[in-house]
């Protein structure tokens, strides 16, 4: 266990448990272990990483190694609502700088950040693939096509009163 | 009468569900409400399709709750001249009568979460022939006469692929998709998947069984969540129906499927980085040789082909290898989706037989440029693709032809671009893309293309000098020569074509500070034109850094030296008095 003292003792590893009794012996597994747990802890916690890796019988760093190399895996808690904005090349050439700009401007927040109140995380994302719609994002499940910035301020402040 | 609403992810974003929703709701149970996947008009979404009693279609588009409403009524009347003015107008029928479609051919007619409606297409009928009268050497035979090649962009023959893993030695081998689709603007296989998933498990079987792999695995991007939702659905539709599994059809040939969901890594597209993702590794690229064929997945013999590539190959099994390579060029055989996007009038999926022209595409198929303005370039091959100039628009499309431009097919991203596009901005935009994505394993790639994004970065910020051209010219050589995998070794394209056709702007932007397009922030300069200006300060108000100032009803005026340039003053100024030069 790390000893940094930067772990979360919020986290239940119980939770983990079916899935790494599921995969844990299925070689190849790795990313689909994480991927799991991601959905269980909305991010990768610290503990998460060792337990999959003793669990996996790898070491905590090759764990980690492969956890940073993609961009899915997030290592900080993320908000209530995880913006993913496409900045792939339609939604470029059509503007998604500006809604970019727009959602910094009514958040406050960059790509990888969170808000004070924990509700919005912005992630920029390449291509979500309705391209024909760019620019585009996609908050939660949830796909949104056309932006302007004034419809993504109508956007967030719909989604700032349903909370 | 039946009634379809598409219901792909991009008429889903569009509203679909809820006219869905509300079309249910309106025709009060007496008719049920079918979905289809992407019809690939997709600047038409929402779409809703009824077909009345005399089996003729009525295709409305751009349906609005409101438009929902008078369609359920037109049906409950069975008048349908009561909703004919929400129906598609003739010149957007064009876009799809001017096609010819093969992989996308029941994409936006069936549904796709319904197996029996794949199957009374004709589907799972070539598998049935394969299976029932046909050798393994038969169908790579079938394959190598209709010169299908890979579409995934490389477009290496199939048949030649599959042969090298069939003759592989070892008992164990298998068959991969690549449905990573990485171009950032392509989403052809997306389509495919959410709109025809069968067609892509049948081709994927006859490979399968071609090359003698009992397992098949498809990677599927993550950021697909509905594509691998329907992907799942399929398969277990097809392992009840007895398509998928042990003893197929009772003929012996036994093969499983799996879906394996990616992590975001661009790289991960590359077949052998993708094997190593599979695996549950990093994703970084192997040395080839030895190629997948002879040591691939788990070091077995593997065959990994595109999305497009698969959903091709029942058609050509049914049809006959001759039928597809009657369509196209001397060098390239068939059709080819792309996905036409950008700055156009009409953007969707567009498949045509090879050979027809750049220009058929863009401008007969998908209706020119938005607002009329001027057609500058149009992308293709993202990220190791380029951008190909208004000059060669009559360039056919064909494999050699393409690339013969600077440009490459790739896997079918088209984003067109017009004047107020800055091309040294599109350079950097794809070399932020590719340092950022460069996994890192080699010297040239990782730190190549990170040199090459500095030196964009100061360009476009003004700072560019005397020989960065030549610079990035020097870099671009280098990184093609050196870099291990076809991320670093097409890396360069978007930088070599653009200085190649757009050099004057690259030139304006080192030499003038300026910026052609007008896009470069770091190179314009806001001002207002006192004559148009009423003084109503609504900009002043608006401008987050009180850049502007003025009295009420007089001429306002713009401090350069605090003006972020953020284009707050231009968007809310009613009387188009603030310009960027
Ligand atoms: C950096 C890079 C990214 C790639 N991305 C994809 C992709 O997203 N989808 C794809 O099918 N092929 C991609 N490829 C091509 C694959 O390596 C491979 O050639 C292809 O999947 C083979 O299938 P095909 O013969 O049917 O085209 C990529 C190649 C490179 C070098
Ligand atoms: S480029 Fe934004 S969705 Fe494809």
């Amino acid at each position: 266990m790390c000893k940094c003292n930067c772990s979360d003792s919020n986290i239940d590893l119980n939770l983990l448990k079916p899935v790494l009794d599921k995969y844990s012996n299925v070689k190849g597994s790795l990313i689909t272990i994480l991927q799991n747990a991601q959905e269980i802890y909305g991010y990768l916690p610290t503990e998460v990483i060792y337990e999959v890796a003793s669990a996996t019988g790898n070491t905590p760093a090759k764990v980690m190694g492969v956890a940073t190399f993609y961009t899915q895996f997030r290592f900080k808690p993320v908000g209530k609502y995880l913006i993913m904005l496409c900045q792939g090349t339609a939604c470029h050439v059509n503007g998604s700088e500006m809604i970019a700009q727009t959602i910094n401007e009514e958040l406050g927040i960059s790509d990888g950040e969170t808000t004070d109140d924990g509700l919005f995380t912005l992630s920029c994302v390449a291509c979500l693939g309705c391209c024909s719609l760019s620019p585009v994002m996609m908050i939660n499940d949830e796909t949104y096509g056309s932006l302007t910035p004034k419809k993504v301020r109508e956007i967030i402040a719909e989604l700032k009163s349903r909370s | 009468m039946k009634i379809i609403v598409g219901q792909g992810s991009c008429g889903i974003a569009a509203g679909a569900g809820k006219i869905k929703a509300v079309l249910e709701q309106s025709v009060e149970g007496k008719y049920p409400i079918g979905i289809t996947g992407c019809i690939g008009m997709c600047w038409l979404e929402p779409i809703v399709d009824v077909y009345d009693d005399n089996n003729n279609l009525h295709r409305y588009v751009k349906v609005s709750e409101d438009i929902a409403k008078a369609i359920a009524e037109a049906v409950l009347s069975s008048d349908f001249a009561k909703a004919c003015e929400y129906e598609i107008s003739d010149e957007d029928k064009l876009f799809l009568e001017k096609q010819t479609r093969i992989a996308l051919r029941n994409c936006g007619i069936i549904n796709p979460e319904n197996i029996d409606e794949y199957v009374s297409v004709g589907g799972y009928s070539a598998l049935k022939k394969v299976l029932s009268s046909m050798t393994q050497d038969d169908v790579i035979n079938e394959i190598k006469a209709s010169g299908l090649a890979g579409r995934g962009g490389a477009g290496f023959p199939t048949w030649f692929k599959w042969n090298a893993a069939k003759q592989s030695k070892g008992e164990e081998k298998y068959l991969i998709c690549n449905a990573d689709e990485g171009d950032p603007g392509a989403f052809m296989d997306r389509a495919v998947i959410e709109s025809d998933p069968h067609s892509l498990i049948e081709g994927m079987l006859i490979g399968a069984y071609a090359i003698g792999a009992k397992e098949a695995v498809v990677y599927v991007r993550a950021e697909y969540p509905l594509a691998i939702i329907r992907l799942q659905n399929a398969i277990e539709q097809a392992r009840n129906a007895g398509f998928v599994g042990e003893n197929i059809l009772g003929s012996g040939f036994t093969c499983d499927f799996r879906i394996k969901a990616g992590a975001g890594a661009f790289v991960c597209g590359e077949e052998t980085a993708l094997i190593e993702s599979l695996e549950g590794s990093r994703g970084m690229p192997r040395l080839k040789p030895p190629f997948p064929a002879q040591e691939g997945y788990w070091h077995k013999p593997s065959n990994i082909n595109n999305v497009e590539t698969f959903a091709n190959v029942a058609w050509i099994i049914s049809n006959g290898g001759e039928a597809f390579s009657d369509m196209g060029t001397e060098d390239s055989k068939g059709t080819k989706v792309f996905a036409l996007t950008g700055k156009v009038k009409r953007g969707g999926l567009v498949e045509i037989p090879m050979g027809k022209t750049l220009r058929e595409v863009i401008f007969d198929i998908g209706g020119g440029i938005k607002e009329d303005k001027q057609f500058k370039a149009v992308q293709m091959g993202g990220p190791s693709g380029g951008c190909i100039p208004e000059s060669l628009l009559d360039t056919v499309i064909d494999y050699k032809k393409l690339s013969a431009t600077g440009a490459i097919m790739g896997s079918g991203g088209m984003v067109v671009m017009d004047e107020s596009t800055c091309m040294v901005g599109m350079a950097k935009f794809f070399l932020d893309f590719t340092a950022k994505e460069s996994c890192g394993k080699c010297v040239h790639c990782r730190i190549g293309t990170k040199r090459m994004q500095e030196i964009l970065t100061r360009i476009v910020n003004g700072e560019g000098k005397d020989g960065d051209i030549e610079l990035l010219e020097e870099l671009c050589e280098a990184i093609k020569d050196g870099a291990l995998c076809g991320l670093g070794q097409t890396a360069p394209n978007p930088v070599l074509t653009t200085i190649k056709y757009f050099r004057n702007e690259y030139e304006a932007h080192i030499n003038n500070k300026k910026c052609p397009a007008k896009e470069c922030t770091q190179l314009l300069t806001y001002e207002i034109d006192k004559d148009k200006c009423i003084g109503c300060t609504m900009c002043a108000k608006k401008c987050p850094v009180s850049a502007i100032s003025g009295e009420l009803k007089s001429a306002h005026s713009i401090d350069t030296a605090v003006c972020i340039k953020c284009g707050q003053c231009i968007a809310n100024c009613k009387f188009g008095a603030i310009s960027k030069n």
